[in-house]
């Protein structure tokens, strides 16, 4: 009983990154920029998952559950700043967000 | 028979997780956007089953489409959600940029994959059934990678608290009409 190689779990992890990286470029939102940023994110944790089973090691598990709480906390830190600059009447785009005085 | 049935899910979950992508990234919507990333999600929890990682799918489910998303779909729904083309806004050189870019990683990637796909990609390692279950997470995260683990509850705490910290001060600064003034026209460029 034999599912697909590990090459096409990896070619799955890399489009998700490319698309990722598409949308961090490119979009304006910062809300949709964080949303891109996961789906980076998730790019390379299943890599590392497909490298734990490719190996046969766990460490690679550890890495991806490591880095899916690492992303939580960038979600509670980025939503957060969102949250701030909304209170303060500024247009959510990342172009007009130059300034770092707070 | 087994094949086909594990190539079926394979290639259903894969193709929805890639629509979904696409999806997020193209919605004019950030509320439609954060709605297809929970698709996207979960539909990486099957992959990571196809991968017998149990606990990591479980735990995808359960943090990511559950708890993250419920907190991007709350926020989402509170700051309304202004509609953002993709396209729009900004020079074109940027949007060609971007697209540049990340076609760019993609076929770095493949060029790698394929490269190295005929050798020792295709030969799995034997694995126990043991392996990925809760009980063997449990134990390498209590043996080997203790440090990591507890570096990773250092972290949090310091997310929640700096969470806690942006959102009394923005309360406080709100309220107080000249700052926001000060603060609107600085952010003209």
């Amino acid at each position: 009983m034999r599912g697909p190689d590990v090459a096409w779990y990896l070619a799955v992890a890399a489009f998700l990154f490319a698309t990722g990286t598409l949308g961090v470029l490119l979009r304006r939102s910062p809300l949709i920029v964080l949303l891109s940023l996961e789906i980076m994110l998730n790019g390379g944790n299943l890599a590392l998952i497909a490298f734990a089973r490719l190996h046969g090691d766990a460490s690679g598990q550890i890495f991806a559950l490591a880095v899916m709480a690492v992303a939580a906390a960038e979600v509670v830190v980025g939503l957060g700043l969102i949250v701030a600059i909304a209170q303060k009447r500024i247009d959510l785009d990342v172009d007009k967000l130059s300034f770092l005085r707070g | 028979m087994g094949n086909v049935v594990i190539w079926a899910v394979w290639v259903l979950a894969a193709f929805s997780c890639l629509a979904s992508a696409v999806a997020v990234v193209s919605f004019t919507n950030p509320f439609y956007s954060a709605l297809s990333l929970i698709g996207n999600l979960s539909s990486l929890a099957v992959l990571y089953l196809l991968l017998s990682a149990e606990f990591v799918a479980a735990g995808q489910v359960l943090v990511y489409a559950g708890a993250v998303m419920v907190m991007f779909v709350f926020v989402t729904a509170y700051l309304g959600g202004r509609a953002d083309a993709p396209w729009a806004g900004g020079p074109s050189w940027q949007a060609v940029g971007a697209v540049t870019a990340a076609g760019a990683i993609l076929l770095e990637v493949i060029v790698v994959i394929g490269l190295k796909a005929g050798g020792t990609l295709s030969h799995e390692a034997q694995i126990g059934s043991d392996f990925g279950s809760p009980h063997q997470i449990g134990r390498l995260f209590l043996t080997d990678h203790l440090l990591a683990f507890e570096i990773t509850s250092v972290v949090l705490l310091v997310a929640a608290v700096g969470a806690v910290i942006l959102g009394a001060h923005s309360r406080r600064s709100g309220t107080t009409g000249d700052l926001v003034h000060s603060e609107e026209a600085g952010a003209r460029p």
